[in-house]
């Protein structure tokens, strides 16, 4: 097993206070090695994208602590947060979140544009097999492309981390399969560590490890034995 | 209540800000509305009531001295209701405590009854039925300004004679709404008084028994006014007629017309603008609302509401900022219109003025104002109908920026992506935008409009008062003395210069265009008061010919090198053809001038004045106006810093009041839009922007996304507004200028300037609020909203 990327301790979320408190997360201990392709699994509201949400330095626990490598997420200020996820995180969204008015090549300059090591945007591109649309703005592009230009994003500044969020969420059954292969490849290639929150079990096919969440809690932590090819998933 | 009402409360709720705004912007032109035509309607009939119950003639004939029987033949003149013959004559009060005597006029009531014409409205003591010789009715406003009753007494100098009068009863009278000293323009109520005697005692002061000076006429309803004109004119041409002029040739009832027009002019043009930019507010707030909620409306649909029924929803929701706006806009002006009728009242002496609206024409403006708000909202239901519940349901597809984007990619090169994203979303609605520009710079108009209009106000006031005539004091004879007086006014301790002056009343025509005024006759290198060229270059006097101020060239449409009729109604009343040598800029009246020798050359009455300019030392002023309120030749003498302390005054309560307000609706007018501009770019990129920050964004980062976009439209609309604010300002300057003063449509950098500053502060402010929303506002939630 190599370098650590996340530990938790103890990591609890509520919502609210009193009669009206929800517990999205009740005291979680985990450790996330890096260049692992983790998926998260659980009905909605078990708590998985509360818990992707902490790591990825949106949202603070409301008791507990949350470790990125040496650093204390918990610890950081609102613009230590803002740093930590321009030089280390990449997001991928259900609903893609690609500005409307950027051409795909420009959505992913709006990443370059800021990061410290970038990738060169048209490399980011071709890695998702997007190179040829690259002068298109989201509106011309289908679903699937669209994930895809929102991957390139993600991963053109070279992140530490990929977090997607349901990323096949609102793609048919063959783009989401193609999104997905293009996570793994890059997993592959450039070692990222990549987390996956999903409802859709069959993904798990894909990781090296699978955690299952309920009522806010971990009821399940296993490891592939053999990670199968993304073009092999199935649902 | 229905589900779908309280889903209209929650969502009015919601955006509460926004509505707020947009209702603000309506009730101000309601109340505009409200305000001025209650105040048009309150005033007019006020007005024609009063006029109508204490009979105000309908024309006024004056005359040097004319027999009673006279009257007679008035009366059969056809067209003429009713005849009153009286006496009129100047008068000097000299107030304890006043170095300069006050002007007065003197008017005479029937020995017996009441006037048959311009009777008078008796406010304390008693009337004259029973009094003597010596006892007057004095006008309220002079006797409030000096805290005088029945009881007192005054000393009067009148026709060169000094008397003691006593004050048995105050009166108000229609013709006497407005005063001002003759030959001044302004309202100053303790500097002009109006008493009335007896027939008989002030016939045998003014050495006028069996006889009269001035004829009054009520007309029948169909009477041609110009006919009896003229036959009273022939009637009483052989008795020194100086000519019978209507209404409108009498001072109180011009000014208040003027100001009547004045408001009925700003209710029809000012209120359009405020409604117009509200219906730009509505349509954007609620078609941004409607693509909001395509899956409601798609919902509703598939439940089996009709497109109507949904669409009515939408327009409930308009309806509901539209009435809002418009019942705190009839609050708004119900009460304004209430305040400026007791300022009003200040102004114009009437007994009575109760702020009024007529039903009807209030039902109309207001529904008017509803329905004219409430377009921009409803043009945005056609989408609401025409959305098919499926599509509703489908997620919305991203904004398309194709066409946009190829426009300047040479440009786009140069700047960094969020950048773009400002220049791709301004450039993709550019309808949307250039509204945005037009309504902040109609704001900035109005606003810079308004500081021009002060600034002018103070211009045209030092001009008047400094530049054009730099004299410190008027000297008015009784009538036309010898120019000797002149020397020896100079001789006099405490006069440093002392220029002549001829006044001369006449009836000035250029075809059927006609002025009655008067001429002013200046000597060759006068220094005191002068004639000005538009660039306040001094025009010389002219032997050959008139020199016209520009007011009255436009009035009687005339240019250098016409000819105009003169016709003179004083001596032997010569009618003369006289070319119009040079126009020059006027700053109050119409005055038009002539060299002074050419003038009594003209009437054939050399070495005449008929006033004095003086140059007054500040240390012996007091003993020369004291010497000055004793010299029988002397009609009145009016002191200049009192003249303008009474103008600005004037300018600050009166006429003035109406700025402060236009200039505070100007600033609510550009706040609400762009407060409305910041507010809308906000919540249609929450999304955009909360990914930014997703994606390692700092706040500043992701705000300069947001309000570079106000930015731009700011910047863009401030020049735009000081273009449009000069058009305004030409606009109001004419609205306000008038016979009685000029204001010109100055370019005040100034006022601009402020004008800016009052929409940057605006931009920053709405700014400021949007951002403090765009920090507080939650990354996850916003993520996971679809649009």
């Amino acid at each position: 097993m190599g370098a650590i990327a996340y530990t938790t301790r103890g990591l609890t979320k509520v919502y609210g206070d009193g009669h009206t408190a929800v517990h999205a997360l009740r005291g979680v201990d985990l450790q996330v090695p890096e260049g692992e392709v983790v998926v998260l699994l659980g009905p909605s509201g078990s708590g998985k994208s509360t818990l992707l949400n902490i790591l990825g330095g949106l949202d603070r626990p409301t008791e507990g602590t949350a470790r990125f490598r040496d650093t204390e997420l918990t610890g950081l200020n609102d613009r230590q947060l803002t740093r930590y996820r321009r030089d280390h995180i990449g997001f991928v969204f259900q609903f893609y979140n690609l500005m409307p008015s950027l051409t795909a090549r420009e959505n992913v300059e709006l990443v370059t544009e800021i990061a410290r090591d970038p990738l060169d945007p048209g490399a980011a591109l071709d890695l998702v097999g997007l190179g040829a649309r690259m002068d298109h703005f989201p509106a011309q592009l289908s679903g699937g492309e669209q994930q895809r230009v929102a991957i390139a994003r993600a991963v053109a500044k070279q992140p530490d981390v990929l977090f997607c969020d349901e990323p096949t969420g609102a793609l048919d059954s063959q783009t989401g399969r193609d999104v997905l292969a293009v996570l793994q490849r890059l997993n592959q290639s450039l070692g990222t560590t990549v987390m996956i929150v999903t409802h859709a079990a069959s993904t798990a096919g894909m990781a090296d490890r699978v955690i299952r969440f309920a009522d806010g809690r971990i009821t399940s932590d296993a490891r592939n034995a053999t990670k199968l090819d993304a073009a092999e998933i199935h649902w | 209540m229905s589900p779908l009402t309280r889903k209209l409360l929650r969502d009015l709720w919601r955006m509460k800000g926004q509505a707020l705004a947009i209702a603000l912007v309506i009730a101000t032109g309601v109340m505009m509305t409200v305000m001025m035509t209650g105040l048009v309607e309150s005033l007019s009939e006020t007005r024609r009531a009063y006029y109508e119950r204490y009979r105000l003639a309908d024309i006024v004939a004056p005359v040097v001295r004319a027999p009673d029987r006279l009257a007679e033949a008035a009366a059969r003149i056809d067209g003429v209701a009713a005849v009153q013959t009286r006496i009129t004559g100047g008068a000097l009060i000299d107030m304890p405590g006043r170095a300069v005597p006050i002007q007065a006029q003197a008017l005479s009531l029937p020995d017996r009854g009441a006037a048959r014409l311009n009777d008078i409205h008796l406010t304390a003591g008693q009337g004259l039925a029973r009094a003597g010789d010596d006892d007057i009715l004095l006008l309220q406003s002079f006797a409030t300004a000096w805290g005088l009753g029945p009881g007192d007494t005054l000393s009067v100098t009148m026709n060169g004679a000094r008397r003691e009068l006593t004050v048995v009863g105050l009166a108000q009278s229609p013709e006497f709404l407005f005063t001002a000293a003759p030959g001044e323009m302004i309202a100053d109520d303790s500097r002009y008084g109006v008493f009335w005697m007896r027939h008989g005692a002030l016939a045998a002061v003014q050495d006028q028994q069996g006889a009269f000076n001035q004829v009054l006429v009520g007309l029948t309803r169909d009477a041609d006014a110009e006919a009896v004109k003229d036959a009273l004119d022939r009637l009483l041409d052989p008795y020194g007629a100086t000519g019978a002029h209507g209404r409108d040739g009498q001072f109180s009832d011009i000014v208040i017309t003027q100001e009547i027009a004045g408001l009925r002019s700003t209710a029809a043009s000012v209120p359009p603008i405020f409604l117009a930019v509200a219906a730009f507010l509505l349509n954007i707030v609620v078609g941004r609302l409607v693509q909001a909620e395509r899956e409601e409306i798609g919902l509703m649909k598939a439940f089996g509401y009709t497109d109507t029924e949904v669409s009515l929803h939408y327009l409930r929701l308009v309806l509901a900022i539209a009435v809002i706006g418009a019942a705190l806009g009839c609050l708004f002006g119900i009460y304004a219109g209430y305040g400026m009728t007791d300022l009003y009242l200040k102004f114009f002496k009437f007994p009575f003025l109760v702020f009024r609206l007529d039903p009807a024409s209030f039902v109309i403006g207001v529904g008017a104002s509803i329905l004219a708000a409430s377009a921009g909202g409803m043009l945005v239901l056609r989408r609401v109908f025409a959305l098919a519940p499926a599509e509703a349901m489908r997620p919305p597809a991203p904004a398309d920026y194709s066409r946009t984007g190829r426009v300047g990619q040479a440009v786009l090169n140069l700047v960094d992506q969020p950048t773009r994203m400002v220049i791709r979303r301004l450039t993709r609605q550019p309808v949307r935008m250039a509204g945005s520009v037009i309504g902040i710079a109609c704001g900035m108009a109005l606003s810079s409009a308004m500081l021009t209009i002060f600034a002018a106000f103070d211009v045209t006031i030092e001009n008047g008062f400094a530049v054009a005539d730099r004299s410190h004091a008027l000297v008015g004879f009784n009538r036309a003395v010898s120019e000797d007086t002149i020397l020896a006014l100079k001789r006099r301790p405490g006069v440093m210069r002392a220029e002549p002056m001829r006044q001369v009343p006449v009836i000035l025509s250029n075809g059927r265009h006609e002025h009655r005024g008067a001429i002013t006759g200046l000597p060759e290198g006068a220094t005191l008061i002068r004639a000005l060229s538009a660039e306040l270059a001094e025009i010389e006097m002219r032997r050959d010919g008139l020199i016209v101020s520009q007011v009255l060239a436009d009035k009687l449409h005339l240019a250098p090198g016409d000819t105009l009729r003169v016709d003179v109604r004083e001596g032997r009343q010569p009618v003369l053809d006289l070319p119009v040598a040079a126009v020059a800029t006027g700053f109050s009246g119409t005055p038009v001038y002539m060299e002074l020798e050419a003038l009594n050359r003209a009437l054939d009455e050399p070495g005449r004045v008929s006033a004095a300019a003086l140059l007054v030392d500040g240390a012996q002023a007091e003993a020369l106006y004291a010497w000055l309120k004793d010299q029988p030749a002397v009609a009145g003498v009016a002191i200049k810093n009192e003249m303008r302390a009474a103008l600005e005054r004037m300018m600050d309560e009166g006429a003035g009041q109406t700025r402060f307000i236009l200039g505070a609706l100007a600033f609510v007018l550009t706040f609400g839009i762009v407060y409305n501009t910041a507010r809308i770019a906000l919540a249609e990129r929450g999304r955009d922007l909360a990914s930014l920050r997703v994606i390692g964004f700092t706040r500043g980062e992701a705000a300069y996304v947001l309000l570079g976009e106000l930015a731009v439209v700011t910047l863009v609309a401030v020049p735009l507004g000081a273009a449009l604010g000069h058009g305004v300002t030409q606009l109001l300057a004419a609205a306000y200028s008038s016979e009685l003063y000029v204001i010109p449509a100055l370019f005040a950098p100034a006022a601009q300037g402020q004008a800016a500053l009052v929409v940057l502060s605006a931009a920053l402010a709405s700014g400021l609020l949007v951002k403090r929303d765009l920090d507080r506002a939650d990354l996850v939630e916003t993520l996971k909203t679809r649009e």
